[in-house]
């Protein structure tokens, strides 16, 4: 065992990265789910987004073109969600799936002439002189925009919901979807919207994945982080900074058993390679025994004539 | 409600459709359960094109099918069902997680013949094949020892079973023959394909003082971590991984299907096919080492090929003793190599490798 070939400040920084793809579709779908919309396409939407972030930078030379379309990708294909279950009126769950399913398949057909081939990089954010701060530095202020992007929607996210009118709304459709209506809010309007939101964040976290944090196209690169971004809102109680504590959990104890494990640390691998999950719910379980609840609406159909 | 009784007849069309072309039943029907998808770049992506090799030798003849993305363990019996319901004649399941269920697929339906990839459980209908991609290791892990400066070499594991422990035994016997300060550090991913994890656990390696990467999990994704750091070697692993070479990836280790499934597809429509277990190397061409580029040192490139040249034609063996066991106990006497029995089981260190395999 060698602990010493553990570089804390290394750790830290890689922790934050790591996460961030995870911190980004689960405040997209925390958005959504307080629309009471259950989107299981989170996964499909990431890839979307990893493959049209990837075709789109590679094309122009240019990861921040990338990423906006990203963000369009996740968002437009959200929209066949929304078509499906706000118009059509379909099962939520199984549209969700459907929608997963379908960006696995997309994915890999629009990609398929992008494999092996290196995406333009994306530089750190010139922080200037805050970079260069011992310990605090590197941890803080050495990373790429898009990690700051997350945190910034994150905090934009609680204020919104908290504070302002809009947030009331949202959360006002989501809680009970037929007083909202009586009330003169126009439900499906409202959480088209908010299915957008979180496909274009979705598609985001999956060009961090492609551009960032990989970087390189492979058929099914996200392999499975929309799912455990979608357990995360739910362990979460749809609170954002919870969000935003589960996901750097998830990532920082993932790197940090890579790191033990490099290291050579007597502690069985298994028990290591698990371990990112359970604590995580652990954790979030027991901050959850305030007695949150699910939004009332979640899932439910609306039509507006009953 | 439309919508759903609409999906539903559809399927029932197809599923009758399905039945259609089982009953007229003139090609024979080959098909294939993936693990990953065939656009990894890797290990899947060499079983898909053997795949292809024998649609193009028979062409019209056979018509072959696969479903990739396939989860290791019971999920993987609903494919295989389906596919031998379908009407398949040989099934091919190209991952050392399908062996169970293989076999318990093949138990219920004799007619189909079965081929599983790396286990070790045969059948009358199941026949196993496999490579010796230990002796592509051992050429790996000559060349890390000469070219590792930080005397680290990080090993990205898959799962703790007896191929990859072989891999890491063969690449560390021959970087510490070179250079006896070499020492490796494993991780285990516990996948074999999953991009983002594969690049972390590279980052991790590099970010710990290695500078030699070797993998046994399916992406690229660590050959661009590698390329990333700037100076640090990487080896080709299933595939050749040319995009990236001359530098990171110096070399790799092929897998090369083709003749095998084409000669096995062969005597299932001759009516020839037995059960048999398949394990070739570089000898007879099923491990092909990729080129050796220019980043390598011309004479450390000249003892590698003559290692190459040595394994095949059987004048080397890769596990040749004297080679102790980690607990210090003898394995190999002097000039004794090791049983192929042994080999297939492996589930133990060689002496100097530091660390406990996952039990």
């Amino acid at each position: 065992m060698d602990l010493s070939a553990i570089n804390p400040i290394l750790l830290i920084a890689a922790m934050i990265a790591a996460s961030t793809p995870i911190l980004l579709a689960a405040i997209g779908e925390l958005v959504v789910e307080r629309a009471g919309v259950l989107n299981l396409g989170v996964e499909g939407m990431m890839i979307t987004g990893a493959v049209c972030g990837f075709i789109i930078a590679v094309n122009t030379g240019s990861p921040a073109v990338g990423f906006i379309a990203a963000a369009l990708g996740g968002a437009v294909l959200s929209l066949l969600f929304a078509f499906l279950t706000q118009v059509a009126l379909a099962n939520q769950v199984a549209s969700g799936l459907a929608l997963t399913l379908f960006g696995l398949g997309l994915s890999a057909l629009l990609g398929q002439s992008y494999v092996g081939i290196k995406p333009p990089r994306m530089g750190d954010t010139p922080l200037g002189p805050l970079a260069d701060i011992p310990v605090i530095g590197p941890i803080l202020f050495g990373h790429d925009i898009i990690v700051y992007l997350g945190l910034l929607i994150v905090a934009g996210t609680w204020a919104t919901l908290k504070f302002t009118r809009a947030g009331l709304i949202l959360r006002a459709v989501g809680e009970n979807h037929d007083a909202a209506h009586a009330l003169g809010y126009k439900v499906k309007r409202i959480r088209t919207l908010a299915i957008m939101f979180g496909g274009a964040c979705a598609g985001l976290g999956g060009a961090y994945i492609s551009l960032i944090r990989v970087p390189q196209w492979t058929e099914g690169m996200t392999a499975g982080v929309g799912w455990i971004a979608l357990a995360l809102v739910v362990f979460a109680s749809w609170k954002p900074w919870r969000v935003l504590l589960g996901a750097y959990l998830f990532g920082g104890i993932t790197q940090l058993q890579l790191n033990l494990q490099g290291a050579g640390v007597a502690i069985p691998v298994e028990y290591l390679a698990m371990s990112p999950y359970i604590v995580t719910i652990i954790v979030l379980v027991i901050l959850s025994a305030d007695k949150s609840r699910a939004p009332g609406s979640l899932g439910r159909t609306f039509h507006a004539s009953q | 409600m439309k919508l759903s009784h609409l999906l539903a007849t559809a399927a029932l069309a197809v599923g009758f459709a399905g039945a259609a072309i089982a009953e007229g039943h003139e090609k024979t029907k080959v098909g294939f359960v993936f693990v990953g998808p065939v656009g990894d770049g890797g290990w899947t992506y060499e079983h898909n094109k053997g795949r292809l090799a024998v649609e193009e030798e028979f062409g019209d003849a056979v018509e072959t099918v696969f479903v990739e993305n396939v989860a290791e363990g019971p999920d993987s019996e609903r494919v295989m069902t389906q596919m031998a319901l379908n009407g398949a004649d040989l099934i091919f399941t190209t991952s050392f997680g399908f062996m169970d269920p293989t076999i318990n697929i093949a138990a219920k339906f004799p007619d189909v013949k079965f081929e599983h990839a790396t286990g070790y459980k045969r059948a009358d209908n199941v026949s196993t094949y496999s490579a010796r991609f230990y002796e592509g290791r051992a050429i790996q892990g000559h060349i890390a020892g000469k070219m590792t400066e930080s005397n680290i070499v990080g090993y990205i594991g898959s799962f703790p079973i007896p191929e990859v422990i072989r891999g890491i035994n063969s690449a560390y016997i021959h970087a510490a023959k070179v250079n006896p300060d070499v020492e490796f550090k494993v991780i285990w991913v516990y996948t074999w394909f999953d991009p983002a994890k594969e690049a972390d656990a590279a980052k991790v390696l590099i970010e710990q003082g290695a500078d030699v990467i070797l993998q046994h999990t399916d992406s690229t994704a660590p050959q661009a971590a590698a390329q990333e750091a700037g100076n640090v070697v990487t080896f080709g692993q299933a595939s050749d991984m040319i995009q990236y070479a001359p530098f990171p990836r110096v070399s790799s280790i092929i897998d090369d299907w083709a003749p095998y499934y084409i000669a096995r597809t062969k005597a299932v429509m001759d009516g020839t096919w037995v059960s048999t277990d398949t394990w070739d190397g570089i000898g007879p061409g099923m491990v092909g080492i990729g080129e050796i580029t220019d980043a390598v040192p011309a004479d450390v490139k000249a003892e590698a090929l003559a290692m190459k040249a040595a394994i095949a034609d059987g004048s080397y063996h890769p596990f040749t003793g004297p080679l102790n066991k980690q607990d210090g106990s003898a394995w190999l006497a002097e000039g004794e190599t090791a049983d192929d029995g042994t080999l297939a089981g492996m589930n133990f260190y060689v002496e100097g490798i530091e660390g406990d395999i996952p039990q």
